[in-house]
């Protein structure tokens, strides 16, 4: 009998406290076998940010730092600058990195630092109780805009994906999604990309992954993965935004 | 003979059948006999015999409590 499916040694042991259904623990899985998969357990750092995502130190096998809230980009800068031969990765919610944390994330890519950011985008702050993010859809209902986001008030949802690929220091820019099966699949190859892209040292990489937070959408976890297929993927479209070669 | 062979550590288990529903078999199913310590009923595989290995269930678990095997 071959193994086909197996925790990856760049998990610990520790039980996820995400929520039923919630696609974070798909993420961590997907990060976890291509960091053993590229044999970078032992080399990688990863910072942790402020949102659900807060404990992810006790979940991988790898060195992690925990930032404050939004600085996750500048304290990967550091590490990645006085530790040139690790890799650095970041893994962000939409909240930290497209809310308090855009300064950080805009002037990281424009520096250029080779770093790689994985962007959990799920639309809407889901540790505090779903309050409207910068990425929350026109429309939406979230605890502080119960009526429905409203350009007029509230303005657009942020594309960071495409905002970041206008940016020089950008070397991998892609936006993908985690749910069906082709898209973690996808999602999987994307993230090896970037963390491959960054060891040759070409420039900041990102995957952008469109995440579900059923709790807070008060949806169930099935419905919450057609919600991302009909409202979200029609606004934030999935792709490459950016390659550069050589 | 199946040709696959899937394990559950259902104690993780948070039923949120996402491994239920893109099983192209169709073969898993929550087992509403047992409460896990969490408070869910945990899923189960249905026909063992049915079951080709193709890992799909494992890929789509959030909390990875799924093993599988292929011959």
């Amino acid at each position: 009998m071959k193994v086909i499916a197996r925790r990856p040694e760049s998990l610990t042991e520790a039980k996820f406290h995400y929520c039923p259904g919630c696609t974070h623990g798909i993420i961590h899985r997907l990060i976890g076998e291509c960091l053993d998969e590229l044999n970078l357990r032992e080399n990688a750092i990863g910072i942790c940010p402020v949102g659900c995502a807060v404990l992810a130190y006790e979940y991988f096998n790898c060195d992690m730092l925990e930032a404050a809230h939004g600085r996750a980009p500048a304290i990967a800068t550091a590490i990645k600058r006085l530790q040139p031969n690790n890799t650095v990765f970041t893994y962000q919610g939409d909240g930290d990195l497209a809310s308090i944390g855009m300064g950080e994330i805009v002037h990281a890519s424009l520096r250029g630092e080779k770093i790689t950011v994985v962007f959990v985008n799920n639309a809407i702050y889901g540790m505090t109780g779903g309050q409207m993010a910068p990425t929350t859809l026109l429309g939406q209902v979230t605890t502080t805009s119960p009526y429905g986001r409203n350009k007029d008030f509230e303005g657009y949802p942020a594309k960071m994906a495409e905002l970041l690929s206008q940016n020089e220091g950008s070397a991998y820019i892609c936006r993908t999604a985690v749910n069906n099966p082709a898209n973690v699949i996808k999602t999987k190859k994307a993230i090896k990309k970037a963390l491959q892209i960054q060891q040759q040292g070409l420039g900041f990489t990102m995957v952008e992954i469109l995440s579900t937070c059923p709790t807070n959408w008060g949806l169930s976890p099935l419905d919450a993965l057609d919600w991302v297929e009909e409202k979200m993927i029609p606004y934030y479209p999935l792709g490459e935004f950016k390659v550069k070669e050589d | 003979m199946a040709k696959g062979r899937v394990r559950f550590f259902t104690d993780r288990c948070k039923a949120c059948e996402l491994c239920v529903k893109f099983c192209p078999k169709g073969i898993l199913g929550l087992d509403e006999e047992i409460i896990n310590t969490l408070g869910y009923h945990p899923v189960n595989i249905l026909h063992p015999e049915d079951c080709n290995g193709c890992g799909i269930c494992a890929l789509m678990c959030p909390d990875m409590i799924i093993e599988v095997e292929r011959e």
